[in-house]
């Protein structure tokens, strides 16, 4: 977009420079400092949302003026009762990290696609399309092919992968070839990404026998992914392809043709790089990531083929990516962050009775203000200057 | 190449490669859709298929046969004709050319149709039907949505947050409606749904004032305002329906809807009056909200001021005009469309809330602010196209010559094909996003 009435932020790219290096690791605290205090700040609006959702602490309102310790003291019970089941329910335990862990894996994995996209100049709304598709492939493989162990998990994978990677490949293709905007065709893709797996799951080879529900069977035990003690290796590849994420986007040639796409497509061209080739490379790669989620969800977990089976983890990889700031590590923090709310989100309504929507809100809150510097600091007084919001594209693109 | 031509025969007209190119789509598009429509006119055994002029089989309109192979032989002969002047690239060009090729999209409608509705094996016999009350009806919480898009990001405030905004306004309707149906006292039963509306209108505001107060005031990055926003209403009113006791829906969540409104004279014109002319005013509201919003944008001197911060905010401050405050007047009046928009999920069809009950309908609202280039008229008719299919969806779910899923896959394909073939490369204002700061 046009520089000259670019906010000042849009053009401090703390990677660009070398010598930033060290400013680094200076400029790490203002940031944790910021982060930390926007998920207080987001617990606290999510505390007001407990209390005025317990029946015994609205009772006590009732007789507030006669009895005003009892509101107070069964609103902190029901907001101490609710975030401690949160915190138990998600990092309490062994097994309470290993469900945090598998419900970050694939929010990582997509959200890691997100981000790719993003730093490529492009707002992919699409990951729940590709992980359909990717999940389709790897449903079916997992559980008509008969393969051994081992190999059928990766012939499985590798089909999701392709599959993802293809269903995102068309958003890119037709951004490059006919300029039609990617918001658009993404979404479009997701409609029809359903549609092809309620399609496909009406066929006789994917209907579950004993079922009269569109569900199909479960992936065979040889397609499954290995476990680490009770954990699934998905988790591992999610470390994995974070890593390959930061490989490619830092210390590649494509992936700094990617960010200097991403940060002036225009400049890019005249430099010489192909646009179009980095914009079909960037969606494919990032159909791939999806297509990787999508396999923690059928061959990590062993889910059966609906059209439910992504969930909701396509649409919140893009929170989760504009939370990490498009950036590996970020999606990683965010991605884990998301894991834990979401298991101590089901644990808060075991315990404490909180319903679990209240874990989206959260999530919701957190980015809000985590995006928001401005207004955190100047709730909890901290004083300094902080960084800008945004580092990714500022506006639609062109 | 070209050049030894221009060299050896400088009389022959050089044709621009674009040129050459846009011919080749249309002969291809249109070879095409000539060969699908030979394919409808011969698999037809008994071209007998029967319509109805109402929305529905009723007494008023029975079911009225006659022969389709007329319809699909001369959707031939039409698309035929096109086809001929794109290969001789006489193809007309401007609104003749518009109008040939909306010709040509009717008559392949028809055609499909009739080849769709004959040889039905069905039990009984479906009708085609009319299809413009359900396109209305579809497409006025997109077409206000897309209005609400438009005013944002003329402003050059990107609205992702349409969706939240339809939750919003849906829940808040719905809230409004019932309370003031169970709490008599102050307003009469036929107010009830419109006071609703208020509800949403409020609620739609009010979502419009968290985007303006984070996106204007906070300069947070707006792609990720709106994803966060809807989430936020996503998350906020499932919580908020939860909190609901069973008891007491009926009296929280259980709201009257909107009764249509025959408008005498303009409801008897055949065929489109019933369809254009009785329905709820909140049909009649999304009309008026299009030459509402387009006069304001286009007649006005505030609408140049939108228009003047959302293309170049810095010359726009150069002459004295304060830039967030305009985006801010935008936004919010942006958030009035949207919060009608969302009243229609629950006060303007089907009543209680439901959680998300929009279904993504936001997002298609903002595809459709796309398509039609920021412009309102723009957006509002690729809404009604949206609508068009969508309901289209609806009615041929009767007929069972179509796989339902892949029928279901219709309205997003044909976007596709839509954005990709005849919209391509669009441009938004040119500050969309970018958040202003004085220097």
């Amino acid at each position: 977009m046009s520089e000259q009435t670019t906010a000042p932020k849009a053009e401090k790219e703390p990677e660009e420079q070398a010598p930033a290096r060290a400013r680094d690791l200076t400029s790490w605290l203002p940031t944790l400092v910021d982060s930390i205090a926007a998920v207080v700040l987001a617990l606290v609006v999510g505390a007001v949302l407990i209390v005025f959702s317990t029946p015994r602490v609205i009772e006590s309102l009732s007789y507030v003026f006669s009895y005003p310790l009892d509101f107070f003291e069964y609103a902190l019970v029901a907001v101490w009762d609710g975030y401690r089941a949160l915190f138990t329910g998600s990092m309490g335990s062994l097994g309470a990290w290993e469900r945090t862990l598998e419900r970050a894996a694939p929010l990582v994995c997509a959200g890691l696609g997100v981000s790719l996209a993003f730093r490529s100049g492009l707002f992919n709304i699409g990951a729940q399309g590709q992980m359909l598709l990717g999940a389709l492939v790897a449903g079916y493989i997992g559980f008509s092919w008969d393969l051994p162990v081992g190999l059928h998990a990766l012939v499985a994978l590798a089909g999701a992968l392709v599959a993802g990677g293809l269903w995102g490949a068309m958003a890119g293709v037709l951004k490059a070839r006919t300029g039609a905007h990617e918001v658009i065709t993404t979404i479009m893709l997701n409609y029809v990404g359903r549609f092809v797996m309620l399609y496909f799951l009406g066929k006789e080879a994917l209907q579950r026998p004993d079922s009269d529900n569109l569900l199909s069977p479960p992936p065979a035990d040889s397609a499954r992914f290995p476990e680490l003690g009770s954990l699934h290796i998905g988790v591992l590849l999610a470390v994995l392809a974070a890593l390959a994420v930061w490989w490619l986007l830092e210390r590649s040639t494509l992936g700094f043709e990617m960010r200097a796409v991403g940060a002036n497509p225009d400049a890019s061209r005249t430099a010489g790089m192909s646009v179009a080739k980095v914009y079909v490379l960037a969606m494919t790669l990032a159909g791939v990531l999806a297509g990787l989620a999508a396999t923690m969800q059928v061959l990590g977990k062993g889910d059966s083929l609906t059209d439910q089976v992504a969930g909701t983890v396509g649409f919140d990889a893009i929170t989760v990516a504009l939370l990490g700031r498009a950036t590996p590590l970020g999606t990683v923090l965010a991605g884990l962050l998301f894991g834990a709310l979401s298991a101590g989100g089901l644990a808060m309504q075991g315990a404490a009775g909180v319903p679990p929507e209240l874990a989206q809100v959260l999530q919701a809150l957190i980015v809000l203000f985590v995006a928001a510097p401005a207004l955190v600091r100047g709730i909890f007084r901290i004083r300094g200057k902080g960084e800008g919001s945004g580092v990714m594209a500022t506006g639609w693109g062109a | 190449m070209t050049d030894t031509t221009v060299t050896r025969t400088p009389e022959v007209p050089v044709r621009e490669r674009a040129d050459v190119r846009r011919q080749v789509r249309l002969v291809v598009t249109l070879g095409l859709a000539l060969a699908l429509l030979l394919w409808f006119a011969v698999v037809i055994d008994d071209p007998t298929v029967s319509y109805v002029l109402g929305e529905r089989v009723t007494r008023e309109f029975q079911p009225q046969p006659f022969n389709g192979a007329i319809v699909s032989w001369a959707a031939v002969a039409v698309t035929g004709a096109a086809l001929a002047l794109a290969a001789v690239n006489r193809f007309p060009k401007g609104w003749l050319g518009g109008l040939l090729m909306v010709l040509v999209g009717l008559s392949f409608y028809l055609a499909f149709l009739v080849w769709a509705y004959a040889d039905q094996t069905g039990s009984f016999s479906a009708a085609i039907a009319n299809p413009i009350p359900g396109t209305i009806r579809v497409a006025t919480p997109l077409v206000l949505g897309a209005l609400a898009g438009c005013l944002c990001e003329r402003a050059g405030v990107i609205n992702i947050a349409i969706e939240g905004q339809f939750l919003a306004g849906a829940f808040f309707s719905s809230i409004f409606a019932s309370v003031a149906y169970s709490s008599l006292v102050f307003i009469p039963v036929a107010l009830c749904a419109p006071f609703g509306m208020l509800g949403g209108v409020l609620a739609g505001v009010l979502i419009a004032a968290l985007l303006g107060l984070f996106a204007l005031r906070y300069q947070v990055n707006q792609v990720v305002l709106g994803v966060v926003l809807t989430a936020f209403a996503s998350g906020l009113t499932a919580f908020l329906l939860g909190q609901i006791p069973g008891d007491r829906k009926a009296e929280l969540n259980d709201p009257e809807i909107l009764q249509e409104i025959r408008i005498p004279g303009l409801a008897d014109i055949p065929v489109l009056g019933e369809a254009l002319f009785n329905q709820t005013i909140l049909v009649y509201l999304m009309y008026a909200s299009v030459a509402l919003v387009t006069f304001l944008l286009f007649q006005t001197r505030w609408g140049l001021r939108v228009r003047a911060v959302g293309e170049h905010p810095k010359a726009a401050d150069t002459v004295g005009i304060k830039v967030n405050r305009v985006r801010w007047q935008a936004v919010l009046l942006g958030g009035v469309f949207a919060g009608l928009g969302g009243a229609y999920y629950t006060v303007g069809s089907t009543g209680a809330f439901d959680r998300d009950v929009s279904a993504g309908t936001g997002f298609i609202a903002l595809a459709a602010v796309i398509m039609g280039r920021w412009h309102p008229v723009g957006a509002a008719f690729a809404a009604v196209f949206f609508g068009f299919m969508l309901n289209l969806k609806t009615q041929l779910g009767f007929v069972d010559k179509l796989p339902t899923d892949l029928l279901g896959a219709a309205p997003y394909l044909a976007t596709l094909i839509a954005v990709a073939g005849f919209v391509g490369r669009v441009r938004p204002p040119a500050a969309d996003g970018v958040p202003y700061v004085k220097s």
